[in-house]
């Protein structure tokens, strides 16, 4: 092909994707569109931009909170994920465990496990242990759930390492801890990163536990108060608009800045054997 | 096998023990607000068999897998084979892709929720004055729940294929440029051939996805209009959570979890046979 068609072919593609998210952007400008031209279209574009949606979620909604716990939530559940599957994804990586087989393949089965199946005993064992409406009780069922998954992510980023690393730093005396310490995770940072990324999303996207398991309007996370957004006569489109927005905020920062991160999480949890 | 031991246990706690825990729930009848609670033995699944909002459950579950899948594979492919033409511009054509993916499916809702709008919606007006209710008309609904899932996941199908058409040597293509093939024979006979394992693995993942989808409906239709979006999942959740029926809806969560697995397992055999032959 010529350049200047190739560079045309380059524009098409953009363009093509340019409009595939559409649907985001159409919100995004319906979130600082004035009240009173939401329903009048055409014309598409407003006569001005106003803040005002943006004022009435900060101000007036509690979606504030809704974003602070979830925030807190999804921080908290990627660490404690992090923390615990670690050693699992290095035993399961480096060491001779018996029975790996049925382990890696209960690892993989419980990955497939519908949400769905576990809500009503977790509903009852969170109602049991007056663990409704707390971080605690949403942090830990978030970090189980998305345990098989970083453990499987971590495993595979644990086997790319060159295992001549670490026999060079046990040479040296190293014990398990340092090695793993000084030699594993510095080599791991990037697929640590790719892991983190996904379990933040996940927990931060998660609807159906956040859902069931809080009561109390303040203890709701992102999706839920997004969901059960109140409007009192009518459906308030610029303020739910505008909600949206701040929801996706993390997601699109992720995307666009750590885009790297993301797209060699997604590869590798679907590639890996 | 001390490493293992935090992860083992977590596991056990809020995954395995409720699972089994579901199980001996779907074998009562249990409604706490009426303080029904005894052994049913299998009455809850004897019922579903013949509960024909059962039925229609599994067919819209049935139905909205499948077109969704369907939908996901060809566009999915279709935008990994254009980033892949791109010489300039990739990271940004990626971006657009990967911002549908990252949303929350509730904020993916809302954007469809808005767009679908009667009087306002962006779609009503592209079409002119064909409007449509899309969200209130029983015989559009769940293809309108359906195309604002595919939105959102498509994308997740486009990177995997992505990923392994970077990951095929040029020289493959050089060879068939040198034997003279054209572009829809190096497409057809080359191209495609080498993204099969990994649109296996992705359909894999999106069906079981599918299958476990919730959110969508639930906001943007919450199973209705006339029931006709309403998938197992949520019939499962109205049955749990807003009837209360603990019992005959975790008999539902144990349907749609013996769905999972068996397609699952279906699948896994299906990846094993083709690494085999290939």
């Amino acid at each position: 092909m010529r350049p200047a068609t190739r560079t045309l072919a380059d524009v098409v593609v953009i363009a093509a994707l340019a409009a595939y998210a559409i649907p985001f952007f159409w919100q995004l400008l319906t979130s600082f569109k004035p009240e009173a031209e939401l329903l009048r279209i055409p014309p598409l574009l407003p006569s001005r931009l106003t803040l005002s949606h943006y004022r009435v979620v900060l101000e007036q909604s509690l979606m504030p909170r809704a974003l602070l716990n979830s925030l807190g939530i999804a921080t908290l559940t990627t660490t404690v994920a992090l923390v615990v599957g670690l050693p699992g994804a290095y035993a399961v990586a480096r060491r001779p465990v018996p029975g790996k087989r049925w382990l890696l393949l209960a690892i993989v089965a419980s990955t497939a496990f519908p949400q769905i199946a576990t809500v009503s005993p977790l509903y009852l064992l969170m109602r049991g242990l007056d663990l409704r409406d707390t971080w605690t009780g949403l942090v830990l069922v978030h970090a189980s759930f998305a345990l098989p998954l970083t453990v499987w992510l971590l495993a595979g980023f644990i086997r790319e390492i060159p295992i001549e690393a670490e026999e060079a730093a046990s040479v040296d005396g190293a014990g398990l801890v340092k090695t793993f310490r000084w030699v594993v995770v510095p080599l791991l940072a990037p697929g640590l990163a790719s892991t983190a990324l996904l379990t933040f999303l996940f927990s931060w996207n998660e609807f159906l536990f956040a859902y069931t398991f809080t009561v109390s309007e303040a203890s709701r996370t992102i999706p839920v108060a997004l969901a059960l957004f109140p409007g009192v006569f009518e459906v308030p489109w610029g303020d739910i608009a505008a909600a949206s927005m701040l929801a996706s905020l993390p997601p699109v920062l992720i995307v666009v800045a750590l885009q790297r991160f993301l797209v060699r999480g997604l590869v590798a949890g679907a590639v890996k054997e | 096998m001390l490493l293992l031991a935090p992860t083992a246990l977590a596991l056990g706690a809020l995954t395995v023990y409720p699972g089994a825990w579901v199980l001996w729930l779907s074998l009562q009848h249990r409604i706490p607000i009426f303080g029904v609670a005894r052994f049913a033995g299998l009455d809850n699944f004897t019922f579903l068999s013949v509960d024909a909002r059962f039925w229609s459950a599994a067919h819209t579950t049935a139905v909205f897998t499948v077109a969704s899948v369907a939908l996901e594979v060809v566009l999915g492919v279709g935008a990994a084979l254009a980033i892949h033409t791109q010489r300039r511009g990739r990271a940004v054509a990626l971006s657009f892709l990967l911002l549908a993916w990252a949303m929350p499916a509730v904020v993916a809702a809302k954007l469809f929720e808005w767009l679908y709008h009667p009087v306002a919606g962006l779609i009503n007006v592209a079409l002119g004055r064909h409007a449509l209710n899309w969200l209130g008309d029983p015989a559009i609904a769940l293809a309108a729940v359906t195309l604002a899932d595919v939105w959102r996941t498509m994308p997740f199908v486009a990177i995997l294929c992505y990923a392994r058409l970077l990951a095929i040597p040029p020289d493959l293509y050089e060879a068939a440029q040198v034997d003279g093939a054209g572009r829809l024979a190096t497409l057809t006979r080359i191209t495609l051939p080498l993204l099969g394992r990994i649109l296996l693995l992705a359909v894999l993942f999106r069906t079981l996805d599918a299958l476990r989808a919730f959110d969508i409906m639930f906001v943007l239709t919450g199973g209705g209009p006339a029931n006709t979006t309403e998938t197992l999942t949520v019939y499962a959740y109205r049955a749990l959570f807003q009837t209360l029926q603990l019992g005959f809806g975790s008999a539902l969560s144990v349907v749609v979890f013996a769905l999972v697995m068996v397609v699952a397992w279906a699948y896994l055999r299906l990846l094993r046979a083709g690494s085999v032959a290939a």
